[in-house]
């Protein structure tokens, strides 16, 4: 099995859907020559031509209008978003457009369309290119989103993406375009609504989404030096939301933390410690844990910037106390 | 033309009599006295030609093959209505016509429009896309970056401003900056002006641009000069404060874009008095069939309201 980046299993899963599938094509700002800033499409343009890996101006609602009435009437659309901040100039086009129109008509349109973005601070970008605004997408009804976690998740759900009739967004670390993972050789899809279990453990399951399922992982291995056991769970996708196993795994270690990069008011730790404490309420021994980024515009200063995302030892932390039963204001 | 444009009139009074009667849920904005703008483009589009409509749509709803009873059960939000009732007056949608649907986010279908016509060109279908809007949409930034978009790509879709003076309940003058006609030039759109209350006018140059949009010569822009009889919605009664009765009276006495088509027609000899009484009453005997099949039809089953979110499947 090979080992490749994030950057090429993208890459590999457009190119692939793109071969299988005619209607298919990518529209963004610098998606054909210059391969978008991070170097995820580089090389499609010269296997499917600018007809089908489309450079557009600077106009996201507008790119994003187009991509919604072409999937309506028989293309299926990627978008690349250049940065996930600039959700907020396409919000009409997504979420007014694209979410509702399938159940506006009855069931007689769909919009079979991929909007992939990017979320993750700690880049030093400040506010405007670091955000982490997938909750927010979350929140709208007709709306599906992934969030890969590695390489193997990236090119897996977004080759499932392409293929859904609904439209998805998929929002990949900026972080780890360049980190590499065991990817097989041969064709395969993820299925949405299916997390995985990254790490067995009985004394506490840790739920990270993308960017925060490595933070906890090494989290867990941080625990493990003080004889704790942490199972680790990353969902793949939001929307749908694979609650059983979620369940499953907090009756059985009867605590748990929730890790994600979002802001953590009204965010997708609350809505996962939510439904713990909904329907695991009786299994719990402890108060179900959120931990976002910090409730705060994310600031350029590494040392301040560094401080608004959860990380390892932080995760880890929390589990210790509340593996000890301290109570909860003392966390 | 003249036929469609009796019924939209008179799907439109019907409408409004089922808002007065408080037999409709919500509200509607009618496009009565915009007739022949609908009629005068969607007599140049063929069926498998797709349209992109506002929230005053029923007119390009009917001018692009729907029929009454689907209407009017829709509107009253019916299991048999277009959309089994989960869209309403402002969201029909009929895909079988090339009908894209309705939009009540002004200037929100642009895009739409814009994308279907791109997805024409990419997979070498000849069909065109014409995108209704209203003045009030002109000034909606997603215009000008699909426009752009258009114009380089050479899409064949076609931009259809109904001008009808009013946005919402403001005069186009206060809310428009010189010429829109301007605008669409600006990208190198060949853009027109044409008197929306004269269907043939509307349908000559209509057919002329659809004809070249087809081989790959669109983008265009047409601004057609029309009016809205009623209020912005059928609640905007009182509008006094923005537009005067004499204006309105001078609008349905003389530019009436059905009387004017009629005049025609027997002018040329083509249709008499009585003919065109005995097809307006067939006309209204219709409707009125289709409004009582519509009060009486179903509404959805509850178990409905969680059905279309997601595509299964």
């Amino acid at each position: 099995m090979p080992e490749i980046t994030l950057s090429q299993a993208v890459n590999q899963a457009i190119a692939e859907e793109m071969r299988r599938d005619e209607t298919v094509f990518l529209i963004g700002e610098d998606v054909a020559e210059a391969g978008t800033p991070f170097k995820v499409t580089s090389g499609l343009v010269e296997e499917f031509s600018t007809e089908r890996i489309i450079d557009t101006p600077i106009s996201e609602p507008g790119f994003m209008g187009l991509a919604v009435g072409a999937a309506m009437t028989g293309s299926r659309p990627i978008v690349d978003l250049m940065f996930g901040d600039f959700l907020f100039l396409v919000m009409d086009q997504l979420c007014n457009q694209a979410a509702k129109i399938h159940y506006m008509s009855g069931g007689k349109l769909n919009v079979p369309l991929v909007l992939r973005t990017n979320l993750g601070a700690t880049r030093r970008s400040a506010a405007q290119h670091s955000q982490s605004l997938h909750a927010l997408v979350a929140h709208i009804p007709g709306l599906k989103v992934a969030m890969p976690s590695s390489a193997y998740e990236a090119k897996g759900l977004l080759k499932t993406a392409i293929r859904d009739d609904n439209p998805v967004v998929i929002f990949e670390d900026k972080l780890m375009y360049q980190d590499k993972a065991f990817v097989p050789e041969e064709e395969y899809c993820l299925p949405f609504g299916k997390a995985a279990i990254l790490r067995e453990g009985t004394d506490v399951t840790l739920i990270g989404t993308s960017s925060m399922r490595q933070v906890c992982e090494k989290a867990a291995l941080l625990l493990e030096q003080d004889g704790i056991s942490a199972e680790v769970i990353d969902p793949r996708t939001l929307v749908p939301l694979d609650e059983n196993t979620i369940l499953d795994s907090v009756k059985r270690t009867s605590r748990a933390i929730v890790v994600d990069e979002g802001h953590q008011n009204f965010g997708t730790t609350a809505e996962i410690a939510a439904r713990i404490s909904e329907k695991a309420f009786y299994f719990l021994d402890a108060p179900v844990i959120r931990m976002g980024a910090m409730d705060v515009p994310i600031p350029f200063s590494p040392v301040l910037e560094d401080i608004t995302v959860p990380t390892a030892a932080v995760v880890a932390e929390k589990a210790k106390k509340i593996v000890a039963g301290e109570l909860i204001h003392a966390l | 033309m003249y036929t469609q444009m009796v019924k939209i009139r008179v799907f439109e009074d019907n409408a409004n009599q089922l808002y007065l009667d408080a037999k409709m849920p919500g509200l509607t904005h009618m496009y009565s006295g915009e007739e022949a703008v609908a009629v005068g483009i969607c007599e140049a589009l063929r069926v498998t030609d797709k349209i992109t409509s506002t929230h005053r749509g029923h007119g390009h709803c009917m001018a692009k093959g729907a029929d009454f009873r689907q209407m009017f059960c829709e509107l009253l939000g019916k299991v048999k209505g277009y959309c089994r009732g989960k869209g309403g007056s402002m969201h029909i949608a009929d895909q079988t016509n090339g009908n894209l649907g309705a939009n009540a986010i002004v200037g929100g279908s642009m895009g739409i429009a814009t994308g279907s016509a791109l997805r024409a060109k990419l997979q070498k279908s000849d069909d065109v896309t014409v995108c209704f809007f209203g003045d009030g949409a002109t000034a909606q930034g997603l215009m000008y970056e699909v426009m752009n978009m258009a114009a380089l790509w050479k899409l064949p879709v076609i931009y259809a401003c109904e001008n009808n003076g009013y946005s919402e309940y403001t005069s186009t003058d206060e809310i428009a900056a010189g010429e829109i006609l301007e605008r669409a030039r600006a990208f190198g759109i060949k853009a027109f002006n044409v008197d929306g209350q004269d269907v043939i006018a509307v349908n000559k140059l209509a057919s002329e641009l659809v004809e070249k949009a087809r081989k790959g010569k669109g983008p265009f822009f047409i601004e057609l000069m029309t009016y809205r009889y009623h209020g912005h919605h059928v609640g905007d009664i009182n509008r006094t404060y923005y537009r005067s009765k004499e204006e309105e009276t001078e609008w349905k006495k003389n530019r009436d874009p059905i009387e004017i088509l009629g005049t025609f027609l027997k002018t040329e000899g083509i249709a008499n008095d009585d003919e065109l009484r005995e097809l307006y009453s067939k006309v209204r005997s219709e409707a009125s069939e289709a409004v009582d099949y519509a009060i009486n039809a179903d509404y959805p089953d509850i178990s409905e309201v969680d059905m279309h979110v997601f595509q299964e499947g």
